[in-house]
This record gives C-alpha cells, sequence and structure tokens, in this order.
C-alpha cells in the first residue's frame, strides 16, 4: 500500500519545476503569448530535452516510458508555471499512437514526437459541442478523411493530426494525417487562454491512416482529461501560492492583509479545497494506468471537479489581490484563462458530471 | 503506487482474519448491535460487556489493539507500523469486533496518565480504560471560554489534601455515563493564563458535582452542563505539576490512526443517500433520474473520493514518517462540510417528507437524514468550529500572522 510518488516521480516532477522557474519565467511566457511562434518552439525543444514529450513514450521510441500519472505530474508542473505550448496535444497524440497500435506510424513518428523535433495534436472537437466518441461526425473511408475539427490545441505548429472520426462501419476511431496533406486547412480560433492556441482544421478527403485498435479512442480521451485535470491543479496552486505570498506582504491599515480573518479564510478554503484533489489526480492517473475498469469514470470525475475548482481559486486569488489582480500588467490572468481552457476545451464540467452519472448505472 | 498490501502484510491480514475466526465467533459477530451515536460517527463496534472484554485482552495480547501505549499498563506496545493499523481497523470492522474502545478516555486520558501521571494513577485507571470499564468525560469547555480554552474559570483551592472545585462545565458530551471526569481547572488565579491551570481527576460521584443534560437542536442531550459546588477531590488526583496542566493536556496518543476509515461514515451517508434518490420520487419520475439531483450527486461522490484518496495519501505519509503538513490540517473542514451536503442534498431529494423527523414512517429514510442534517453542524462545531480550523489552516499551513491576541 503505497499512495506516494517514486524516488523517479519526484524527481522529474522536481526537474521540470526547476527547469520551468529558471527558464520560463511570465516574462517569457507572455513573450510567447504575444506571437513569437519561434520563441513556442524553441521552448517545446527545450522541455522536449528534459523528457517532457516522451515521458510515456517506449524505451525503443526515445521516450521514458513512464506512466500516465508520471505525465500528470509534468502537467501538473506546466499548468504551474503556465508554461505555453503544444503539450496536451501532444501528450493525446502520443496515447494514441501507444495504444492505437499500428507498427508503422509508431515507428514513423514517437522517435521524432519524443524528441521535440515533430509536434503532433488532437483533432476532436466538433460543431455540436459533445466530445463523446459516440457522436462524431468527423468520418473516414478508404483511406480519405472528411471533417471539420473545432478547437484543436497547437495546430498551427502541429506535423501530425491525430483524428476521432466514424470509420466505414460508423464506429469511433482515430486517424493519423500529416500536415503535408492538400486535404488540410488550419485556421486559427481567438482564443482566450493565449499559452495554448486553438484552431480550426478542415479535412478534406485526406490521406488517413487508422490506429487499428479502436479502444483508444477512449483511452486518449481519459488521458486528455486527466491531464487537464493536472494541469488544473498545478495552475489554481500557484494561484494560492501567489495569493499567501500577496497577503504577506500587502499592507493595509498598518498590517498585512493577512492577519486579517476575512483573508485567512479565504485562503484556508481555497487549501482545503485543493488538498484532497490532488489525491484525486493522483488516483485518476493511478487508475488509468492500473485500473482500468474506474478509468473512465474517474477521468471525467477529475475533469469536471477540477475545472470547477480551478474557476473558483483563480476568482479567489484575483478578489484577493484587489484592483492589482485586475490589470494586465499583474501575472494573474495567465491562470485565470488557461482555467477558462481547461473548463471549456474537452467538454465542460455538468457534462462530464452526466456521463459520471451514466457509467454509475445512476 | 501501489494500491495493494505486499506479500508480508496480506500475511499480516490473514492472520487478523484467522485471530477473529478463532475468537469471534459468527454468533458474535450477529449479536453486535449496530454502532450508534457518537460511536457510529466513527464506525467502531462499542460493546463493553464480558464476552468483548475477554476478547479485547486477547486482541491485546496479539498486538493488535492501543499499539502505542505500553504492556504494563495495557497497551500492546507495538513497533509503529499505520498500514498494520488500517489491516486491523478493516478487518475487525469486518467481523463487527470490538476494537478499541471509542470515547476520551482511551484517546485523551490514557495517553495524558501514561506520559504525566503518578505510577499509582498509571495502574488505577488506565487498564481499565482502555477496556471500556472506566468511562470518561472531559471538563475542559466551558460558558463563555469557547475557542479561548485558556480562559476557563473554575477554580480549585487546596485544602489540606483536598482540592475544593467551584465553577461550571459545559459541553461535556457523556457526563451522565460517565465514572470520572479529567477536567481543566484554574489553581493559580494571580498567574497568566496559560500558566494557572491544573489537571484534575475528578469522581462523578463526589458529593456537590451536578449534571444538567443540555438539548440541543436535535432534540437529543447528547451534552451536559456539570456543576460544582465545593467539590473535594483528593490531592492525588493532580496529574503532572500544579499550575502545568495546559501542557499535561497536551499530549496525545502518539497514535497510528487508521485514516482509512476515516471518510468510512460520509460514505455509508453517500451509499444512503443515493438509495434514497433511488426510490424516492421527485415529480413521477425516480429523484435518481432528475438531471439536477445526478449532477449533484457526481459532485459530492467526487469529493468524497477525494478525502477517501487523500486517506490513502495521508496513511501513506505517515507510514513513510513524513510530515502530514496541509494534508492532513484540512481533513475536519473539508469532511464536516461534504457531510453538511450530503444531507442536505437528501433534503431536496426527500422534498416534503424531509419536514418529517426521525421515526417517521411517512418517509423513506425514516428521518434519519433530516437528523444528521442537524447533527452535521454540530460536528462543524464540535472541536473547534470551521472558523478556528480556518485559522489554524492558515496560521499554521499557509503562514499567515497569527491572530495578535494569542
Amino acid at each position: 500500500m503505497d499512495f506516494g510518488l517514486s524516488e523517479d516521480q519526484l524527481l522529474l516532477k522536481d526537474t521540470i519545476k526547476r527547469f520551468l522557474a529558471e527558464q520560463c519565467p511570465t516574462t517569457r511566457v507572455r513573450q510567447i503569448m504575444e506571437g513569437e511562434a519561434g520563441e513556442a518552439r524553441r521552448l517545446w525543444t527545450q522541455l522536449a530535452e528534459l523528457g517532457v514529450a516522451g515521458v510515456i513514450a517506449p524505451a525503443s521510441h526515445g521516450g521514458l516510458e513512464r506512466e500516465l500519472l508520471d505525465l500528470a505530474l509534468v502537467a501538473e508542473e506546466l499548468g504551474y508555471a503556465a508554461a505555453p505550448g503544444p503539450f496536451l496535444g501532444c501528450a493525446m497524440a502520443t496515447v494514441a499512437l501507444n495504444e492505437g497500435g499500428d507498427q508503422a506510424l509508431q515507428d514513423a513518428w514517437l522517435p521524432k514526437l519524443a524528441a521535440g523535433e515533430a509536434v503532433a495534436t488532437i483533432a476532436w472537437g466538433e460543431e455540436h459541442g459533445e466530445w463523446t466518441p459516440s457522436a462524431l461526425q468527423a468520418h473516414a473511408a478508404g483511406g480519405r478523411l472528411t471533417g471539420r475539427k473545432l478547437l484543436v490545441p497547437s495546430a498551427q505548429i502541429a506535423d501530425l493530426f491525430v483524428v476521432a472520426a466514424r470509420d466505414e462501419h460508423g464506429g469511433p476511431h482515430l486517424f493519423a494525417v500529416e500536415r503535408d496533406d492538400p486535404g488540410v486547412d488550419v485556421q486559427p480560433m481567438t482564443v482566450n487562454d493565449l499559452t495554448r492556441p486553438l484552431d480550426v482544421v478542415a479535412f478534406t478527403d485526406a490521406h488517413a491512416a487508422r490506429l487499428p485498435n479502436a479502444a483508444a479512442v477512449q483511452r486518449t480521451l481519459d488521458a486528455g482529461l486527466i491531464l487537464l485535470g493536472a494541469d488544473a491543479y498545478g495552475g489554481s496552486r500557484r494561484c494560492l501560492e501567489m495569493a499567501c505570498s500577496y497577503a504577506l506582504t500587502r499592507e493595509q491599515f498598518g498590517q498585512p492583509i493577512g492577519a486579517f480573518q476575512a483573508v485567512k479564510h479565504q485562503l484556508a478554503n481555497m487549501a482545503a479545497d485543493l488538498e484532497p484533489s490532488l489525491s484525486l489526480v493522483w488516483y485518476a492517473a493511478h487508475a488509468f494506468d492500473r485500473i482500468q475498469d474506474q478509468s473512465t469514470r474517474h477521468a471525467a470525475l477529475v475533469k469536471a471537479h477540477m475545472s470547477d475548482l480551478y474557476d473558483r481559486v483563480t476568482r479567489d486569488s484575483t478578489e484577493l489581490h484587489g484592483g492589482i489582480g485586475f490589470t494586465w500588467e499583474f501575472d494573474l490572468h495567465l491562470w485565470f484563462r488557461r482555467a477558462l481552457f481547461d473548463r471549456s476545451v474537452l467538454g465542460e464540467a455538468i457534462y462530464h458530471r452526466a456521463r459520471a452519472a451514466e457509467l454509475a448505472g445512476w | 503506487m501501489d494500491l495493494s498490501y505486499s506479500e508480508e502484510y496480506e500475511r499480516f491480514r490473514t492472520e487478523v482474519r484467522q485471530f477473529l475466526d478463532d475468537n469471534w465467533s459468527e454468533e458474535d459477530r450477529n449479536s453486535s448491535p449496530p454502532p450508534e451515536g457518537q460511536a457510529a460517527l466513527m464506525g467502531a463496534v462499542v460493546r463493553t460487556d464480558e464476552r468483548a472484554t475477554a476478547f479485547r485482552l486477547k486482541a491485546i495480547e496479539r498486538g493488535y489493539l492501543y499499539r502505542g501505549l505500553p504492556r504494563a499498563y495495557g497497551g500492546s506496545e507495538q513497533a509503529f507500523d499505520p498500514l498494520k493499523s488500517a489491516i486491523i481497523a478493516e478487518e475487525f470492522r469486518v467481523a463487527k469486533a470490538p476494537g478499541e474502545v471509542v470515547g476520551q478516555g482511551p484517546s485523551m486520558l490514557a495517553p495524558t496518565l501514561v506520559e504525566h501521571g503518578t505510577e499509582a494513577q498509571k495502574q488505577k485507571f488506565v487498564r481499565d480504560t482502555l477496556l471500556g470499564k472506566i468511562i470518561w468525560c472531559q471538563g475542559y469547555s466551558e460558558p463563555g471560554s469557547g475557542s479561548d480554552l485558556a480562559s476557563l474559570r473554575t477554580r480549585a483551592e487546596l485544602d489540606g489534601d483536598f482540592w475544593v472545585v467551584n465553577g461550571q462545565k459545559i459541553w461535556t458530551s457523556n457526563a451522565k455515563e460517565s465514572h470520572w471526569m479529567f477536567a481543566l481547572v484554574r489553581t493559580e488565579p494571580d498567574a497568566p493564563k496559560h500558566d494557572g491551570i491544573s489537571y484534575l481527576l475528578i469522581d462523578m460521584k463526589t458529593p456537590g458535582l451536578d449534571v444538567r443534560p443540555l438539548r440541543q437542536m436535535t432534540g437529543d442531550a447528547d451534552f451536559n452542563e456539570v456543576f460544582f459546588d465545593n467539590v473535594r477531590v483528593p490531592k492525588e488526583n493532580l496529574v503532572g505539576p500544579r499550575g502545568k496542566g495546559w501542557v499535561v493536556s497536551r499530549s496525545t496518543l502518539k497514535h497510528e490512526r487508521a485514516l482509512i476509515g476515516g471518510s468510512f461514515i460520509t460514505r455509508r451517508t453517500f451509499d444512503g443517500l443515493v438509495m434514497v434518490a433511488q426510490n424516492a420520487q421527485l415529480r413521477g419520475r425516480a429523484a435518481l433520474k432528475d438531471p439536477v439531483l445526478r449532477d449533484r450527486l457526481v459532485q459530492l461522490e467526487t469529493r468524497l473520493l477525494a478525502s477517501e484518496y487523500n486517506g490513502y495519501r495521508l496513511l501513506t505519509q505517515q507510514s513513510r514518517g513524513e510530515d502530514q503538513g496541509l494534508a492532513g490540517m484540512v481533513m475536519k473542514l473539508f469532511t464536516t462540510q461534504l457531510s453538511y451536503d450530503i444531507s442536505r442534498t437528501a433534503m431536496d431529494v426527500l422534498g416534503d417528507r424531509g419536514a418529517l423527523a426521525r421515526g417517521d414512517y411517512n418517509t423513506p429514510d425514516m428521518g434519519m437524514f433530516s437528523y444528521s442534517y442537524m447533527w452535521a453542524l454540530g460536528i462543524l462545531i464540535a472541536g473547534g468550529t470551521a472558523n478556528i480550523q480556518r485559522n489554524i489552516i492558515a496560521e499554521r499551513g499557509l503562514g499567515m500572522p497569527r491572530d495578535g491576541r494569542r
């Protein structure tokens, strides 16, 4: 019985944390946000050198061959630092390739993705706003895929798209489409979270290689939900820490505002909500790795829970900062905007709770 | 991360099961009353009859109960191992076997005496307390003292070989059933408030001591007021040095806590809520099919799971010898709020039947949820109100400045 992190996991987490603290302060985040695309790519390459891009890729393909829990720890640190880049799409695409099972695609793409030489993303969202495999409208037949995908993370810089679509038998499957294909058209969307751009990708009769294992569809979605939960945890933790340090330094009426009970209580409530939720994130990731009959439901629970919580914590933290918290110049809104991303992308909380109720047989 | 128990611990579990099979028969199991009252909050079986005592003695002998207390005074003096404690608690609960006696005697008085008591006090009280033969109540709170416990005013003056106690205690759980009280009293009225307090053991049958039940909002009287009018307490019942009662009272069981069981009752309440929602009708269909209610149920369940998994995390921290920090500090606040929200949701499921009280057959839950809806407030207040918990979290956990007056 051991519900804690291993030495290796702590080391990985700590390495990423220290790298980001040194190399990715919010000044650099802002540079990337404000459109320096080359800079985004450079950061991603640096992160890939630390193993971020290949955490769960097999060792034979240049990865660390770890588990989703390890990847969730990385997501937490990226969320903590509000690190910009294509992490979510790349991570989900790697899960898809790992679990989807096409040897040739794995050989061709996993080493390049793990090294950060190529960027992949996941194309899932559609007009109707449902993220369940059974709701997909995009369709593929005879190696050709057609469909319009919304809210595709970092599609501008993606070399490979893993696309969720129906196959000729109507069942949901994942397909790999290369960026160079003439049937691919990418248009940027106007987004709130400038650290993680979203795009519309239209596929018109694009060449598509099917990933044979249909179960990878749900697994990929589950992984994405858990990673968003971990990102939300890291971001919430950061907002709490910022609020605490502000409360200790900002003085009013001759004392630090942290001496006032109203402030103390608001901080305590945030901490009380956050601490147990970390255990929930860990458990969901662990379930994905080892207790698979629970993992779809836990992925839904964690996404719903954490995105609500992230929203609350960023809001309370901003309120606690007073006017300065509401300015563009002050960094808090970076997390507030990331919270907006985490709550919206891959489906909102109410929707996932409805799924969880159904999965419980209620 | 690995949620299974290693082979060594699985062997230990097998041993515990075997012990239970050998010593706690099917008949014993079936005759154990369901836990109720305060003990139910901890999921414990409260039996202190001869059969239960004989069983407990064997379990102590085997090293299963009171692992942190010395053998000389009735404990089983085992090496620190919270995983074993967790396994023992789980298996005893499944077998409905009497585990450690629940109450303030075993959890608070016994470790205090072991640390600060005289040899005579230890011999006289500890073993019988652990077996539930002496029932204790705690005389700390006073009217007006609230969270500022050290402001207490009940005084004791030395008169020959006796302390003469005058004053009043309040919120005293189980005072009616208790044989003895461990109390904090002011013995040095001129000393600064923390320094003038002594720790005294008081026989509840002493003349001049009057217990009056205090009825609470649930209609029950779990608490009492206790009045002292020249109550004479033998000098040798002072624990630790005179005037050092505050320090003495800080002793706690260096305790392996069975943290996995911590959410046991909340889990049971939640499962009860789902069952009620399955059976109750809400505007012509099963309440459970109502989308708003389903959403709330999933939210509650998620918080419940978070607290259960946090129990795993705390247990792991404990077994690794790590500081539990914030993760442990927040649990009371988190779970009391959750209990309240579960009961509140149940009230909505019950609709108009929520107006009915415990024992009414016209509601599918027999009024249990309206009772727990009220009780949840009691838990929120007991042992330090939620606001005091928030202060502790902010000051000790998040490093905020301490309140100037303390």
